[in-house]
């Protein structure tokens, strides 16, 4: 499916670290729109092996702040057109997604979102408890006695995709343009002289270029201190859980801020769950039982009759969190360095408008527009993007 | 990490304890620049190592600070708040910035 490049070349135009969705997008886009082929992709580890292979590979665009949500569904419309775009089937499939809500302050603020969402033309409307059990007759609408759901923010374009045939068909697609993708290759260090970016370090070798690309996760702040770059940025790992196979009964995705449950069911019938974040910094992706019986106890309250399902796998990426749950994107005081960070529990969806944007602005020295509302210098200036329409975090 | 030794409790379960985040230096908000303020607020040492962090046991509302290795998930060592603060002439490592200032605690709060 890839060439295999069995050395670095001297010199790249652009090298991309990280070899995962958004590296791969990047390079996709750098290659197809922009005419820049000069590409080295670099990956410590394999191709698609850490976040984009880790996620609940949920699509919405049902965010809060206006920035927010025309980023994400330009993200949607851009997944429309992926499978055709890579002849590659990514299992794109339209469900549906309610985000319950339990209380009536929760209420008011899907109704908030139903609105911002309207407004910038993404479908999603504030439901009753009626429509949630129609659409959901197996669903116990008391949630155990303790949490009746009242509603939902319903988003009909709400889709999940094969995440890890997003990574190849990128990586393909970019590999056919001549992009040279070198797994097994870890970037040691990154050579600025006069403030711009000359060159970089890695485990095989030194490359010149003078344009670099990080999009590597719960790794950034690693490779941010090869250049003294201080960011908000810090890592807490999110765990997941998929059950057996079963007969298909969900098709919607469901999510419960105030249970932590996010669930939907796989063509396969098995049903992939995730939760919040763990509770503490942490640089590892090891699996605890806590989180295991949380989520399996909340999954409870919303479907009792999943009491004898079995969980097959559990497993954990490591989240690069911002305290606004917005990404830092775009260029940075280094000239040359650009940034696709701070993807925290938000980065899958986000995959194909991350390749967009980035690449623009990798190939054109300048901010896309979409990202603007994005950057690094906004902390410096208390210009923060509140996203609380993100998963998995408390608000 | 499953078990934490808290100073005032003894060994308890990870789930009693609530994490504050790094103990970190406050600079003098009257006397250090906008950009110092802001660097303080936001920013944060996101590279694993070993880190002094603050730590709530619940129950008791007992806050003590963890030695902790973040790449490794096995606590160093902890310490009561208050010898923390008398130790901060030899902290090293990832509160080097806390020990130049003199004080680990320094008025922080997580």
């Amino acid at each position: 499916m890839f060439t295999r490049h069995e050395s670095l070349k001297s010199s790249y135009d652009v090298v991309i670290i990280g070899a995962g969705g958004h590296g791969l997008a990047a390079a996709y886009y750098l290659a197809r729109d922009h005419g820049i082929r000069n590409v080295a992709v670099l990956e410590k580890g394999y191709l698609g092996g850490g976040n984009t292979g880790r996620n609940t590979t949920i699509i919405r665009s049902n965010y809060l702040t206006p920035e927010g949500v025309q980023f994400y569904d330009e993200s949607v419309r851009l997944w429309q057109d992926l499978s055709t775009d890579f002849d590659l089937n990514l299992f794109y499939s339209t469900r549906g997604h309610f985000t319950l809500a339990h209380t009536d302050a929760a209420m008011r603020t899907m109704r908030w979102r139903a609105e911002v969402n309207k407004h910038f033309g993404v479908r999603s409307e504030a439901v009753d408890a009626a429509f949630v059990k129609r659409a959901l007759p197996m669903i116990d609408m008391e949630c155990g006695g303790h949490a009746p759901i009242l509603g939902a923010l319903y988003h009909e374009p709400g889709a999940i995709a094969r995440h890890d045939a997003v990574a190849w068909g990128y990586g393909r697609g970019a590999d056919r343009r001549g992009v040279e993708i070198h797994q097994q290759t870890e970037v040691t260090g990154i050579r600025v002289a006069g403030g711009r970016v000359t060159g970089v370090e890695t485990t095989r070798g030194a490359i010149a270029t003078s344009r670099v690309l990080c999009a590597v996760a719960g790794y950034t702040p690693r490779i941010l201190d090869m250049l003294d770059l201080h960011t908000p940025i810090y890592i807490h790992p999110l765990q997941a859980m998929v059950s057996e196979p079963v007969k298909p009964w969900l098709d919607p995705i469901i999510v419960s801020g105030s249970l932590h449950v996010y669930v939907s069911q796989t063509a396969r019938g098995e049903l992939v769950m995730g939760a919040s974040l763990d509770p503490y910094e942490l640089h590892q992706t090891r699996s605890t039982l806590d989180f295991a019986e949380g989520l399996a106890a909340h999954m409870l309250d919303l479907f009792p009759f999943l009491s004898e399902v079995k969980v097959n796998r559990q497993w954990a990426g490591l989240s690069d969190m911002t305290p606004d749950f917005a990404p830092i994107m775009g260029t940075t005081p280094v000239e040359g360095f650009f940034l696709d960070a701070g993807w925290g529990t938000w980065g899958f969806k986000a995959t194909p408008v991350c390749g967009k944007t980035m690449s623009h602005t990798v190939a054109t020295g300048r901010n896309h527009p979409l990202i603007e509302g994005f950057t690094m210098d906004r902390f410096a200036e208390y210009r923060l993007t509140g996203e609380k329409g993100a998963a998995s975090v408390g608000h | 990490m499953k078990i934490l030794v808290c100073p005032l409790n003894g060994p308890r379960p990870v789930s009693e304890f609530a994490y504050g985040g790094e103990v970190r230096r406050m600079p003098d908000p009257d006397a250090c620049s906008d950009a110092e303020w802001s660097a303080y607020v936001f920013n944060r040492s996101g590279s694993p190592g070993v880190k002094f962090e603050w730590w709530c046991h619940i129950a008791s509302g007992f806050w003590f600070i963890v030695e902790r290795d973040t790449a490794r998930d096995l606590v160093v060592a902890t310490h009561p708040a208050e010898a923390a603060r008398a130790r901060a002439g030899v902290v090293v490592g990832r509160v080097a910035e806390a020990a130049a200032g003199g004080a680990v605690t320094g008025g922080s709060t997580p």
